[in-house]
């Protein structure tokens, strides 16, 4: 029979995905000083999460940099096959990064794109792969920075709460992000990870593709929205901005009460430092 | 947005389909469920990640040496064949195979075809061509048989009837062969084989897909499960098989990873209830079998992907379906709604080559680029990547040098290229980036409620009171 019927209750709700190629080498030691490239999403609309994770390095005991000339990794155009226009605005980040200093990405995709991409825009310019290799090398997403190279311990001082976690499916698949944010959570005493039904299912965003084919995204963020708020968490967190402003304008559409916030706000808050709260 | 409005059918209504399928509650239900089931029974067979990743890197080298060598292997292929009697014929169009076909038909005076499982024999349109021709062809996969029967097209490769439930199946019978309604999924299939059974033995010739043609040895192999492929190839006087050109591989051996890999991801099987390997005609002192074994090797494009590097590796496929099983997308419109006969991630990086960009420049956008596909695929095939080089090839002037593929540029477009310039700018220029910063910021209020498709389904993005390039100034100071 062609139409097997029967449901399994969701298959791959804590499925992890596959380990990831090559092991990761991290320095023995956390450096004196690193970068913090923002992302244009989290600039204009998480800026308080960007100041949360600064927040956080600091009080590991380093010092964060922030390039002014910084702007967008250049994934949107990547993505929508103007890669020309993506090469040009990579070359401009790359320029900003004379130190040898780690890069620390708040947000999964955009960290993806420095480790992964980046080598295949310029892979036909010997002199700025090897600049984009060594950039690479030392990029790091957030909470694989905060997990891996500072060994950061937390200290949860917050109440017992139920936390869903949510992750980029690219971040995921390119930087293992669900095995780090899921790590830094257990750290955490009172807070408990629950589960939510198709966890590790696309949300729908794949930046312009949430206009480009707006019915499918929509049933896609719909699905999602319905999962998180069904899995009884009382929050949600994400480490990667474009999947937060999928997961928050829908929530908000539907006037639901949840909204998603970034891993660095919920660790610096649960672990008493002053969240920035810049923004609701 | 579009330079080109005219184009055919496929891409003008994928939207449109897109959009009635995530809003028919029936469909959405019997994909997911079947989707999960499908999903489950694969995870099932791959206990060990380590293991999993160790084949899926040996089937990827196996298809990239068989691709590396695959004008020498078919000419391998057509010796072998041709020794053992075989009758090999070459296909750069569908028109062409379908002539072929009709040609052999016509020699035998045919009148009925009864048909094994196959989606190159779909991607020809063969029962349609043969049917205008007077000659009646008998799907006699059960899933084929349901479609035939409920005059639609199949939905997934290799599950064709997975967007029904048994209680559209029990309809379906019911009206169009007139039997009690019944929903018990064991009568179903009885009723299906018991008007089978006489067709097998009623037909001229029999029709079946290839899933590896070995060069060395001069052999097709065949995967099933239902007995009708063995029925299809073995029962009628003559068998006409039929696949694409990237089907071949080197030699026995090389079917052993692949053969696992097929039908763990495919159907969560550890191996098929039948394997059939087809050498040849009855010989002389064998009593059984066809007198006559035709093979035709279709092209349809394929030659257009090998001939670039990156795109070469949409031929690794070994159409287990594994990458539409586990798509959020193809979870939620089916496989109907893509238009054409692969649907799914495969479909998008394949139909392109066979149809032209122009005809298909909407099914590259149609994904998240979330790369569930790409983590499942048995060969390794990095289809996000080359979703990603389709978009690119979409919006190329259409002139531009080197060609790659036959409708480059179907999506390209004036405003949208200066669009993208635009951004550019304002990306490599931190003044610029900043100011507009500082007026996204400041002047969020001017947002209006309704941003086109973005708040269909979500209220609109609010930029915060100040840009993270402030507050990390005054708290860092200028870098």
């Amino acid at each position: 029979m062609s139409s097997p019927h029967s449901s399994v209750a969701t298959p791959q709700a804590t499925r992890l995905a596959p380990p990831l190629a090559g092991a990761r080498n991290y320095p023995a030691q956390k450096p004196a000083e690193v970068y913090l490239f923002g992302t244009c999403v989290l600039d204009l609309f998480f800026p308080e999460a960007g100041m949360d994770a600064i927040r956080l390095l600091e009080r590991e005991g380093i010092r964060v940099h922030f390039p002014q000339g910084q702007s967008c990794c250049g994934q949107p155009a990547y993505t929508s096959g103007y890669t020309d226009e993506a090469r040009e605005v990579a070359r401009a980040q790359l320029a900003l990064f004379s130190h040898d200093w780690p890069v620390v990405v708040p947000s999964g995709s955009c960290a993806g794109m420095f480790r992964h991409h980046y080598a295949e825009l310029f892979h036909d310019e010997p002199a700025t792969l090897r600049q984009v290799e060594a950039l690479a090398a030392r990029t790091y997403e957030l909470a694989e920075f905060l997990l891996e190279v500072c060994r950061i311990q937390l200290d949860d001082r917050g109440s017992p709460i139920k936390v869903a976690l949510h992750t980029s499916c690219s971040a995921r698949r390119e930087m293992g992000t669900h095995v780090h944010g899921r790590s830094l959570l257990s750290q955490l005493g009172q807070v408990e990870r629950v589960d939510h039904d198709h966890e590790s299912e696309c949300c729908g965003f794949g930046g312009t593709f949430c206009v480009r084919m707006p019915d499918i995204s929509g049933a896609m963020v719909r699905d999602k929205t319905a999962a998180l708020a069904g899995a009884g968490a009382d929050a949600v967190v994400s480490a990667d901005c474009g999947c937060l402003l999928n997961i928050n304008g829908a929530f908000e559409k539907q006037q639901q009460s949840l909204r998603g916030e970034h891993l660095a706000s919920f660790l610096l808050r649960r672990t008493g430092g002053k969240s920035d709260g810049v923004q609701s | 947005m579009s330079a080109h409005a005219d184009t055919p059918a496929i891409p003008i209504s994928f939207k449109r389909r897109a959009h009635d399928a995530v809003h028919d509650a029936q469909l959405r239900k019997n994909f997911r469920g079947a989707m999960d089931f499908l999903m489950a029974k694969r995870a099932a067979q791959f206990p060990d990640g380590d293991e999993l990743e160790r084949l899926r890197a040996f089937g990827n080298r196996v298809r990239a040496r068989a691709l590396s060598k695959l004008p020498d292997l078919l000419q391998r292929l057509e010796a072998n064949l041709t020794r053992n009697g075989v009758k090999v014929h070459w296909a750069e169009t569908v028109d062409e195979a379908n002539a072929i076909v009709h040609q052999i038909v016509a020699a035998h005076e045919a009148k009925q075809v009864i048909k094994g499982k196959s989606m190159v024999s779909e991607e020809m349109e063969m029962n349609h061509y043969l049917e205008g021709h007077g000659v009646d062809c008998l799907e006699s996969d059960m899933g084929e048989f349901i479609v035939q029967l409920g005059n639609e097209k199949p939905s997934h490769i290799i599950m064709p009837a997975i967007h029904l439930n048994a209680g559209q199946v029990a309809s379906l019978f019911h009206d169009k062969l007139e039997v009690d309604y019944t929903e018990d999924v064991d009568r179903l299939i009885q009723i299906g084989r018991e008007t089978l059974r006489r067709k097998f033995f009623e037909a001229d010739i029999g029709v079946s897909g290839v899933n590896f043609a070995i060069a060395e040895t001069g052999s097709l192999l065949l995967v099933e499960n239902e007995g009708n492929g063995r029925m299809s190839t073995t029962v009628p006087p003559v068998h006409i098989a039929v696949t694409g050109i990237e089907k071949v591989v080197e030699n026995l051996r090389d079917v052993v990873p692949l053969l696992s890999l097929l039908t763990r991801s495919a159907t969560g099987q550890p191996i098929t209830t039948y394997v059939n390997v087809i050498s040849g005609p009855r010989k002389a002192d064998e009593l059984d079998g066809p007198q006559e074994v035709h093979l035709v090797l279709l092209d349809n494009g394929r030659s257009q992907a090998f001939a670039d590097s990156e795109l070469r590796q949409t031929l690794n496929c070994i159409r287990c379906g594994a990458c539409m099983n586990h798509c959020p997308v193809y979870t939620r419109i089916g496989g109907h709604a893509y238009g054409t006969v692969y649907p799914g991630p495969i479909g998008k990086i394949v139909t392109p080559h066979m149809l032209g960009l122009e005809a298909t420049r909407d099914l590259p956008s149609a994904s998240s680029l979330c790369g569930a596909c790409g983590e499942v695929c048995p060969v390794k095939i990095p289809i996000p990547a080359i979703l990603r080089r389709l978009r690119e090839e979409n919006v190329r002037p259409p002139a531009a040098e080197p060609h790659h593929m036959r409708g480059q540029g179907s999506k390209y477009s004036r405003r949208e290229r200066y669009t993208w310039k635009a951004w550019r700018t304002l990306n490599t220029s931190p003044r610029l980036y900043r100011l507009f910063g500082l007026a996204a910021t400041r002047l969020s209020g001017l947002i209006p409620a309704d941003i086109g498709p973005w708040t269909e389904h979500r209220s609109a993005p609010k930029p915060a009171a100040r840009t993270l390039h402030e507050l990390a100034r005054d708290h860092l100071g200028e870098d």
